[in-house]
């Protein structure tokens, strides 16, 4: 068993290791680049950004440009990756596609990041009733799945790319309240925050001037990761008929057109799907490496060892 | 000492369901459009509208609509169906079986892939097993459940003519019922899989570097015996804990899955709803989703202390 002293002197190298945590950000991008894996997901997060930003260059065709007389296609040479009833060019709609998926994905983590940051860093510096009220919400919320929870406010809002992002941002606020109200318990009795407080500072700079870019370096990071699940539920959305809305291509309504057409033309499920598919995975690989460097467990252990070294 | 933490949770799950409910009932309340034009239809005279008002109770000031809701709610009446005229309990007590073998299966296909392969993978780390092992998890993980789905129906249903591609289950014989499971539960219990591998390998790395492990190992037993009895029981917690949690994803998922496989089931029934503007059951269906996330989640509390004995309830 752990006696008191022991645990305190645990808790003061945790807060100096977060600490240090949260000023060595530039030392950790360094790990992240000698991790294979990550780089190979930063590669194709970088691809599909240019390709998102220079759609209509890269585009074969405009996506509503229709060739009637050539619909249904396979791959061709001058389709690459057939068409629909339309003879709508499948490449040039998921090319767009790469659009709304991003959009909808960064705005939403930004939604998500605004709501929760602001109430998890309160929460946590000031405990007492307005913590008890916080942590209670975030248990409610943790009760819908961010699925039907962005479904509810869509069918409430209205579909739409803005609607959409705000709805799926909504649903991933409980996380981003956690993952602030966690470290800012562990800075609250630093010393520098004490001495604002004592130099007469109010609450409101002491959150947003001292406490917030302290915590902010991890919730970036987090918020990045976060991007592989709101991408797969605009998707998810979109596939269900309420998020983006034809004839707008998204990644998730090419894949519900692909299903309703699916005896006709199998290609545009398997190729919308495979973007979405690679999208995913390439932020999780992103992802997978930066939440290893984030472990609180590691800090932990850490944290031991320099207690053994003592 | 037990009992009393039990109730405390069970007191505690029951407020956050009456909370989760008085949000979806506010939440749905924003609505623009009257149900009553919903269901008569825009051409409807004023009076009738105001009959339907008056019999929905639409017309009545909203405290006195959400009071109402509650109080029902309390003894398990959701409400009446806008459309079909029925309780929308019944309705959903009618689809509930199918999405809950559908959640089942797949959770049983996800346990019996993924832990076995989990345990492989990190005791033979680094080899070949476990890089397979490892892409397999991380591909599955980042996979959604509906595209590989869309690919099972492909697949199977279209190149090789070995299942439907509309799942309705018309005869309801338990042959019928296994067959039409098939495809959606592996589409769900893959993914799943993946994600249980990945946790299993990470706890079972960690319990591998424990002392107890070194122990076992000393005294000679055997090593299946160190892996499976020694290693896995303490594995069990946050694998169970995870399952848990991982069963509002099965059930959203399951919203997919149904649509993708034309299955009957709470998702398609709350799509359904949907579509036809039915807020009552709409409501009912997110409440009942809700309700059985709430009440999986106290399961997995409650049953943490039949797999560690160390877990004292306070």
């Amino acid at each position: 068993m752990m006696d008191k002293k022991q645990a305190v002197e645990i808790r003061g190298a945790l807060d100096k290791l977060t600490i240090q945590r949260f000023k060595s950000l530039r030392r950790n991008l360094r790990i992240l680049k000698q991790d294979k894996n990550a780089m190979i997901g930063f590669l194709v997060i970088v691809v599909i950004v240019l390709v998102a930003i220079f759609a209509p260059w890269l585009a074969p065709y405009d996506y509503s440009e229709q060739h009637i007389s050539s619909s249904f296609r396979g791959p061709t040479s001058t389709y690459w990756l057939g068409t629909d009833e339309f003879g709508r060019d499948l490449l040039s709609r998921i090319i767009w596609g790469t659009r709304p998926a991003l959009i909808v994905g960064v705005l939403s983590i930004i939604v998500a990041i605004g709501i929760g940051v602001p109430i998890g860093i309160l929460a946590g510096y000031k405990l007492g009733w307005i913590d008890r009220t916080v942590t209670w919400a975030v248990d409610i919320m943790l009760s819908f799945s961010p699925l039907l929870f962005g479904l509810m406010i869509i069918i409430a809002l209205g579909p739409g790319t803005s609607n959409l992002a705000f709805a799926i941002g909504l649903a991933n606020v409980a996380q981003f309240i956690r993952l602030s109200r966690g470290p800012t318990m562990a800075l609250r009795d630093n010393d520098f925050i004490r001495a604002a407080r004592a130099l007469g500072a109010s609450d409101l700079r002491i959150l947003f001037s001292h406490m917030l870019p302290n915590v902010i370096g991890p919730i970036i990071i987090m918020g990045t990761l976060s991007m592989a699940g709101a991408i797969r539920t605009e998707a998810s959305l979109s596939f269900l008929g309420y998020g983006i809305q034809p004839p707008l291509p998204s990644w998730g309504n090419l894949i519900r057109q692909g299903v309703e057409q699916i005896l006709q033309s199998r290609w545009m499920a398997l190729f919308s799907g495979l973007a979405l598919t690679v999208t995913v995975l390439a932020f999780n690989m992103v992802g997978d490496s930066l939440r290893d460097m984030l472990d609180p467990r590691e800090l932990l252990t850490k944290a031991r060892g320099k207690l053994d070294a003592f | 000492m037990k009992v009393s933490y039990i109730v405390k949770r069970i007191i505690s799950a029951v407020v956050i369901m009456l909370a989760v409910a008085t949000i979806i009932f506010f939440c749905l309340r924003v609505l623009p459009g009257d149900p009553a034009i919903v269901i008569l239809g825009d051409s409807a005279s004023e009076e009738a509208l105001k009959v339907i008002r008056s019999q929905l109770g639409a017309d009545r000031p909203i405290w006195i609509q959400y009071f109402d809701y509650i109080g029902k709610l309390l003894v398990g009446d959701l409400g009446v169906s806008m459309i079909t005229k029925q309780p929308a309990g019944m309705q959903i007590w009618n689809m509930f079986p199918y999405t809950l073998n559908l959640a089942i299966s797949s959770m049983i296909i996800g346990v019996l892939i993924g832990i076995p392969i989990g345990i492989w993978t990190a005791i033979r780390k680094n080899t070949l097993f476990d890089y397979v092992g490892r892409v397999f998890a991380l591909v599955g993980f980042s996979f959604p459940a509906f595209y590989l789905g869309v690919l099972l129906l492909m697949i199977f249903s279209i190149e090789l003519g070995l299942f439907p591609i509309i799942h309705q289950i018309r005869t309801g014989s338990i042959s019928e019922h296994l067959y039409k499971l098939c495809l959606p539960a592996l589409s769900i219990g893959l993914i799943e899989a993946s994600f249980i591998t990945r946790l299993t390998r990470s706890c079972m790395l960690e319990v591998l570097n424990e002392d107890y492990v070194r122990t076992a190992f000393a005294k000679g037993l055997k090593p299946n015996r160190v892996y499976f009895i020694h290693a896995l029981k303490n594995v069990m917690i946050p694998v169970i804990t995870a399952v848990g949690f991982y069963t509002g994803t099965i059930l959203a998922g399951a919203v997919l899955t149904e649509t993708v496989f034309n299955r009957p089931g709470l998702g398609k029934l709350l799509i359904g709803a949907i579509n036809t503007r039915d807020y009552t059951l709409v409501q009912a269906c997110l409440v009942t989703f809700s309700f059985i996330i709430v009440v999986v989640n106290l399961i997995v509390d409650l049953s943490y202390s039949l797999f560690d004995p160390r877990v004292k309830y306070e």
